[in-house]
């Protein structure tokens, strides 16, 4: 098991975003995480990564339990992981091929021309070995987002976190970043946690998935498992209908009286 | 009693925040030192603090040191000592206006630089990203930017003096005719080295200070298009009121 979180309660200001949740990543494969925003999606990133602690509860990385560890552990364990994220997070003082050699500079001595030659396999592995010399402003989302993966897997590592790695793509940079998503875990091996409520997307390549709600755990299972499943409110999510026990509408007093009262209600 | 209630929370409040601005300036000392085993960064922050604040300083140098020479040749003349005019330019801008000016300037212009930047890689996600990538945004990022600051902020103060003088001796030499070699001659009798190090001792404390103050505000501020900007807000005042409460007691304590 690479991360394993058992029974975490975790709550900012007072109101609760996990209330027990229990997921396990097994090793080597793509686990989806799914959910309806505001379930604490990118909560849970959090707590992986230990950028914040839960409550209650155990958050395991590596057999590691992350509320016993110091911050020099913690990079530690950092170093083994890879994070993806929404709008790529480049540094944008660097230029792509400085963004990509960022971890290997900080991180090892090795000479120049292995950093050159390491660099530019990765661009080479997400198609932007000819973007080496672009800024971050000048590129794309999408060719933001591959150039943070392949600064994410730089320093090979076994598990990639990707948050919300699918929003604002046009088709075929949804399609070259799933591509790229299912070749890191085939041919790498590399261990996935894919965060998203593309479930189409996710359907396609994930093993395992997991859908929050309310901040539990509604349902477990293989893609296919979760839209054949029998709660309504799991099969609404899977099949994006707006009819369902999760209601389109925020809570709020009745419309008609509301548009008739002279104050608000 | 509520207003009571109220003052409670503002001190409470006042007091927190200089608590944890305290513990960040501990943080960003400890981290100093690692920083400097990446030159290259610290130079960097040193040529954005300092070289790119050059011409500000220099032209505001230069115009606060014009004004200097003709109020003072205009009171000085009063008593019909024109003479004293270098003596007095060089005592007035080394011992307060280059480091105080500067400071304010430097607020002005670096220190909402630092504070924006830092702010929007907040933003942006580039400061976790770092920390997800085991790297320590403090020591790349908030150190080199605290050093550069208290490196550029003396140099910065002294290029302020250096061109006041020469604005005072272009408007009291050379526009209303005291003598020159009374205006040089009587600088060089009346400034002791106690100013000069007071000069430079005040101008490494705004230093120390209105870095930290930029560093602190765009390492802390909520990472939203409004946070940054009530950050670099905060910055100018915070920096502006601290470099002239530092001054007066710097002042008293060199008295």
């Amino acid at each position: 098991m690479v991360v394993a979180v058992h029974d975490v309660h975790y709550a900012v200001d007072g109101r609760p975003i996990f209330k027990g949740l229990d997921i396990e990543v097994r090793r080597g494969r793509i686990t989806a995480i799914m959910g309806p925003s505001g379930t604490g999606k990118t909560t849970l990133l959090k707590l992986i990564t230990a950028q914040i602690r839960a409550d209650r509860g155990e958050v395991r990385v590596f057999g590691h339990d992350l509320a016993q560890l110091k911050l020099a552990e913690i990079y530690a364990v950092r170093k083994r992981m890879g994070m993806l994220f929404q709008n790529g997070a480049l540094l944008t003082d660097l230029n792509v091929f400085e963004n990509v050699a960022f971890p290997v500079r900080e991180h090892t001595d090795l000479p120049e021309p292995l950093i050159r030659m390491l660099v530019l396999t990765k661009l080479e592995a997400v198609g932007l070995r000819g973007a080496a010399d672009l800024m971050p402003g000048e590129l794309s989302g999408g060719m933001a987002r591959r150039v943070a993966l392949a600064r994410a897997i730089v320093m090979d590592p076994e598990v990639l976190i990707y948050d919300e790695p699918f929003v604002g793509l046009d088709p075929i940079s949804l399609g070259v970043i799933l591509r790229l998503i299912k070749q890191m875990n085939e041919a790498l091996g590399i261990t996935s946690i894919v965060v998203s409520h593309d479930v189409k997307e996710l359907s396609m390549i994930a093993h395992d998935s997991y859908l929050l709600s309310e901040g539990r755990v509604a349902a477990a299972g293989s893609p296919q498992e979760l839209t054949k499943s029998d709660s309504e409110a799991v099969r609404q999510f899977m099949t994006g209908s707006p009819d369902g026990p999760v209601r389109f509408h925020y809570p709020a007093c009745d419309y008609t009286t509301q548009l008739l009262a002279a104050e608000e209600c | 009693m509520l207003r009571n209630g109220r003052h409670h929370v503002f001190l409470l409040e006042g007091v927190r925040k200089m608590g944890l601005t305290a513990i960040f300036l501990f943080q960003l000392l400890v981290q100093c030192i690692p920083a400097f085993a990446r030159p290259r960064l610290v130079i960097a922050q040193i040529y954005n603090s300092g070289a790119r604040s050059l011409i500000i300083i220099m032209l505001a140098g230069l115009f606060v040191g014009m004004v200097l020479g003709l109020q003072g040749y205009e009171l000085l003349r009063r008593f019909g000592s024109e003479e004293a005019l270098g003596s007095a330019a060089a005592i007035g801008l080394l011992k307060e206006l280059g480091p105080v000016v500067t400071a304010l300037l430097f607020a002005g212009r670096a220190g909402t630089a630092l504070t924006s930047e830092i702010g929007l890689m907040r933003a942006t996600d580039q400061l976790v990203a770092m920390e997800i990538m085991a790297v320590d945004p403090l020591r790349y990022v908030a150190a080199p930017r605290f050093i550069g600051g208290i490196v550029a902020m003396p140099l910065l103060a002294a290029i302020f003096s250096i061109v006041g003088l020469f604005g005072a001796q272009l408007v009291g030499v050379q526009l209303m005719g005291v003598d020159k070699g009374a205006f040089w001659s009587q600088m060089q009798g009346a400034v002791a080295n106690r100013d000069i190090t007071e000069g430079i001792v005040k101008s490494l404390v705004f230093g120390v200070a209105c870095s930290l103050i930029a560093v602190n505000e765009g390492y802390h501020a909520e990472p939203t298009a409004a946070g940054v900007g009530l950050a670099t807000t905060r910055t100018v005042v915070a920096s502006s009121v601290l470099t002239l409460l530092l001054d007066y007691v710097l002042t008293a304590a060199f008295l």
